[in-house]
């Protein structure tokens, strides 16, 4: 296991290592040139702004996209939308994708023998409010198993894609769930490689926003680099 | 007050679920066509990646994935001048940043031609975000 998990680094702080040898698939499509400096007239770019007619009606509630509910843990999770100076973003896209409670997409290319569940696509949309808040209901998605290494599993995850209003803060991530013992084991987790930034990936069990007999709740907060709008110039972060 | 950001990861393989459920990859209905392959650092086609471009001067935006054979397809402004684009995919942990100059871009059959090369001595350049 040791190339799977490397030891912890606190040098990358929030920065993911790209070539991350322990997630085999980084080997021939990580960059591996140098990245270029952007242009100093690009680093404040406005990027796309989505409406509500990005939205469907059910898209931020996965257990109502079909005709029955889901099997499954049923949950809550909810969060902040913030830039790196704590100030809300207001309007934000957010797009989430998971597998379903036993750890099955609905995907074509997943091959792992667990059942689909027809009352579950696992795909949702929403738009951050005035206080850059989002809050999603969902079933808690199932660990399984991957092709990586010797009996690899991926832990429990929920994935994000988070659009800021500048194009510079775009960001692909994935909430992972407290006490998950796969966590250890995970290389995709793991090539963030300080263990502080790692933690900002997994969600908090969050008891106030759990709704009495009928879900859990979890809390996520995302926070976005500036996006070349800050006070504070790139070269002093 | 400065917040840590919140890391990068990949979209991984099943992205499509959620970032592929509607056709968005006309930024301009009428525009011309922009299409290209992403390929990896073994010279292999990627059929998991998603690539996004914006035209900034315009305001219009677009996303396609790649199909079984690495191919992704836009529709463009006719006279956009250039674009700012990302790619996302399988086993690339965090999503890279690039610019296509259109005036640089080789035309068949008013077709622009654009593809994104991972790794190697004609990598596509990529930009600190």
């Amino acid at each position: 296991m040791s190339d799977i998990v490397l030891p912890d680094d606190p040098a990358f702080g929030p920065d993911v290592q790209v070539d991350y040898p322990g997630y085999r698939s980084t080997r021939f499509r990580a960059p591996d040139r140098p990245l270029r400096t952007l242009p100093e007239e690009l680093h404040a770019v406005d990027g796309p702004v989505f409406g509500e007619d990005a939205l469907g009606p059910l898209d931020d509630d996965l257990t109502q996209q079909h005709d029955g509910e889901p099997l499954g843990e049923r949950i809550i999770v909810s969060g902040r939308l913030l830039d790196e100076d704590g100030r809300p973003l207001r309007g934000a896209l957010i797009e989430v994708w998971q597998a379903n409670a036993a750890g099955r997409y609905r995907h074509e290319v997943d091959q792992h023998p667990a059942p689909l569940d027809p009352n579950f696509s696992g795909a949702g949309r929403c738009l951050t409010d005035d206080d850059g808040g989002y809050r999603f209901v969902s079933i808690k998605p199932g660990s399984y198993p991957w092709q990586n290494h010797p009996n690899a599993w991926r832990p429990a995850h929920i994935h994000f894609s988070v659009f800021g209003p500048a194009f510079s803060q775009r960001l692909v991530t994935q909430m992972y769930f407290p006490g998950d013992p796969l966590i250890e084991y995970d290389p995709i987790i793991h090539a963030v490689r300080d263990p502080k930034a790692r933690a900002l990936l997994v969600g908090q069990f969050d008891l106030e926003r759990t709704e009495e007999q009928w879900a859990l709740a979890y809390r996520w907060d995302i926070v976005l680099g500036r996006g070349g709008r800050g006070t504070t110039p790139l070269e002093n972060r | 007050m400065t917040l840590p950001r919140t890391p990068s990861q990949t979209v991984g393989p099943f992205y499509t679920i959620g970032l592929c459920r509607r056709a968005e990859n006309a930024l301009d209905p009428d525009g011309r066509e922009l299409a290209g392959m992403l390929i990896d650092g073994a010279g292999a086609p990627v059929p998991d990646g998603v690539v996004e471009l914006w035209d900034a001067e315009a305001r219009l935006w677009g996303r396609c994935g790649t199909d079984s054979s690495g191919r992704f397809s836009f529709r463009v402004r006719g006279d956009a001048r250039s674009l700012d684009g990302y790619v996302f995919a399988r086993g690339l942990l965090k999503h890279q940043r690039f610019r296509i100059e259109v005036a640089e871009l080789n035309a068949e059959d008013d077709e622009l031609r654009f593809d994104i090369r991972m790794q190697g001595e004609n990598a596509t350049p990529f930009y600190e975000p």
